[in-house]
């Protein structure tokens, strides 16, 4: 780390190779109570309050999370032990777990392929363009800066049935309103908030890309899509691996657009995991439940990266 | 003698800079189209937007903005929102900025683990601690308090603000630092002296990521907040179009001045928005 060499100009002196019989004599001198201070308590001291805090509000309560699932805590009062039994029910028994499971799933592949077609269409002709390349980043940028409940607001009016955006083509009924179009809806509005970032993102890693290839390709009579194909993907693959690992993630993290748009509705076809963590937890005070759902996500998480960091070692550069 | 460099292109390469802007047109309409109409929607009586929903107003009316003014109560929203985003970013700077100089600089035996602790709590599901976090505040007394939510958020956006902070002071030179202390400063002196003045853009970068990302937010706040009276302007939004969500021009006005200021933010420091958004930034 770059930040060693300040603290080895000053403990040049430090421990001596000269004679080497009192070596260890040295090193206890060179640990003085100044030397302690100066390099040990004052440094730790800066450390120290913003990782308490981030130890209190994260980890302790992450946690008093792992106690609580064995339990069949209500949030107040006594917790008592019930060993597995909310992991068996989560498992064997609770339908609407699966369900919001499998929305999560649907969740996930829609944003592990429209957000990144759309930036790497986006990004593939930003990259080329010279003029207006500033106004065309900052413009399809802007919407991932807009508050989600802005968003969600612009798009709950954008698809409302009676003048929304559907009635343009004659289709009047309410997107958000029913099962089998309200998850998908939502997912778009997210996504239209969303794909500018992965676009700057990737248009970074192409700026990257040696230009030499782009030439030795036009030289080869490579068009527009072999060019993409093998040289700008390769190019830029480790950030779009990186970021779908990222995403099938947050994927199962999803909580605020669901629930300003229809609040798990209608008839609980938008109902993920967020939503039902959220409802098992604050409104059926099944807060030992909701822990151990919260749990599982934390376990989908980790087995993501576990299965990227296992693909990275058989050889796929990430 | 220099010639626009269009000029020595090849038709085939002039059709496709043509294609590109094309299309890079039509992303941009997609992209800003549905603000456009939210600003539109923004001015209309409620009569003209049923007749003209998508169009260009006839007349501007402002009326809106008082009406979403008054029932919205934005004065007190949004002075608890600027409470909430003044109270964490300063605690942000202050205690990351602690952090990442004895990170970049000190590296004190243990950096490592913090740094990877760093990297590991990033990426920590909010579900996983959320539900108990929320009981642990219950119980002393921190819902429904400021310094209880900018406790949480100085919190959750911490690792961010070290690991940007961090890396922007490793690129500062060490000599002034080295040259302060020659001289007899100490090491607040030269904290404040040296090290802060060099890298207020990195400071500057972080407090406008982490000033955004509060002023947005909503789940947190969702949880923890839950008297009207300290509500910030998201969560209060929301409860606002639950009462008058009929109301299309004047909730469509609420929402226009809830990012208008970002919006003036954004084009002013576009650059460092994007850069701290997507280099420190696995985030949101």
């Amino acid at each position: 780390m770059a930040g060693k060499s300040s603290t080895r100009s000053e403990g040049q002196f430090a421990v001596g190779s000269d004679v080497p019989g009192k070596r260890k004599g040295r090193r206890r001198e060179y640990w003085t109570r100044y030397r302690i201070m100066r390099y040990v308590l004052v440094p730790w001291l800066f450390l120290i309050p913003i990782l308490a805090l981030h130890a209190f509000v994260v980890v302790f309560p992450a946690a008093q999370g792992v106690f609580y699932s064995f339990t069949d805590w209500r949030g107040i009062g006594e917790a008592e032990y019930i060993g597995l039994r909310n992991f068996e029910e989560m498992i064997f028994e609770d339908q609407s777990y699966h369900d919001a499971l499998w929305r999560n799933i649907q969740w996930m592949l829609f944003f592990v392929t429209v957000p990144f077609a759309f930036a790497l269409f986006g990004s593939s002709l930003l990259a080329k363009v010279r003029r207006g390349a500033m106004f065309y980043r900052t413009a399809l940028f802007m919407p991932f800066i807009l508050p989600s409940i802005v968003t969600a607001t612009i798009w709950r009016y954008l698809y409302n049935p009676r003048f929304g955006l559907p009635t343009l083509v004659g289709y009047e009924k309410a997107l958000l309103g029913q099962s089998d179009t309200a998850l998908w809806s939502i997912a778009f509005a997210d996504n239209w908030h969303f794909w500018g970032f992965l676009m700057v993102l990737f248009l970074t890693a192409m700026q990257g890309i040696p230009p030499v290839l782009y030439d030795a390709a036009k030289v080869d009579g490579a068009n527009r899509w072999q060019e993409f194909w093998h040289v700008t993907l390769p190019g830029i693959r480790p950030v779009v691996l990186f970021m779908l690992m990222m995403v099938m993630i947050w994927a199962f993290l999803v909580f605020d657009y669901i629930f300003i748009l229809t609040g798990g509705g209608p008839a609980g076809a938008t109902e993920v995991l967020g939503i039902d963590i959220y409802k098992n937890a604050f409104q059926r005070f099944e807060a030992g439940y909701a822990a151990a759902q919260g749990i599982s996500i934390s376990i989908f998480a980790g087995l993501i990266v576990t299965a990227f960091a296992f693909l990275r070692k058989r050889g796929w550069e990430i | 003698m220099r010639a626009r460099p269009e000029f020595f292109l090849l038709k085939k390469q002039r059709d496709s800079r043509v294609f590109n802007h094309v299309f890079l047109s039509i992303l941009v309409v997609f992209s800003l189209g549905p603000v456009v109409v939210l600003a539109m929607n923004s001015v209309k009586s409620n009569s003209e937007l049923g007749l003209n929903p998508l169009g260009f107003p006839q007349e501007i009316r402002l009326e809106n903005f008082g009406n979403a003014w008054e029932r919205g109560e934005f004065e007190r929203t949004s002075k608890n929102s600027v409470i909430y985003v003044v109270g964490t970013v300063a605690a942000e700077l202050v205690l990351g900025g602690l952090a990442a100089y004895s990170l970049a600089r000190k590296n004190p035996p243990g950096a490592n683990i913090v740094m990877i602790y760093l990297l590991v709590a990033s990426t920590v599901p909010i579900w996983l601690y959320l539900v108990p976090l929320f009981f642990l505040w219950r119980q002393l007394g921190l819902l429904n308090t400021y310094h209880g939510l900018i406790l949480i958020y100085t919190a959750l956006n911490a690792p961010f603000s070290i690991f940007l902070l961090r890396s922007y002071l490793i690129g500062l030179p060490v000599e002034l630092e080295d040259a302060a202390r020659v001289d007899g400063a100490n090491e607040l002196q030269v904290l404040l002296r040296i090290i802060v003045p060099l890298s207020w853009p990195g400071f500057l970068t972080v407090g406008l990521v982490v000033g955004l990302a509060i002023w947005s937010e909503f789940q947190v706040a969702l949880i923890f907040v839950h008297k009207p009276e300290m509500f910030p302007i998201t969560t209060s939004y929301f409860k606002f179009t639950d009462r008058f969500g009929r109301d299309w021009a004047m909730t469509s006005a609420g929402a226009f001045m809830m990012i208008a200021p970002v919006l003036v933010l954004f084009l002013a420091l576009q650059r460092r928005f994007v850069e701290g958004l997507t280099e420190g930034g696995i985030k949101f």
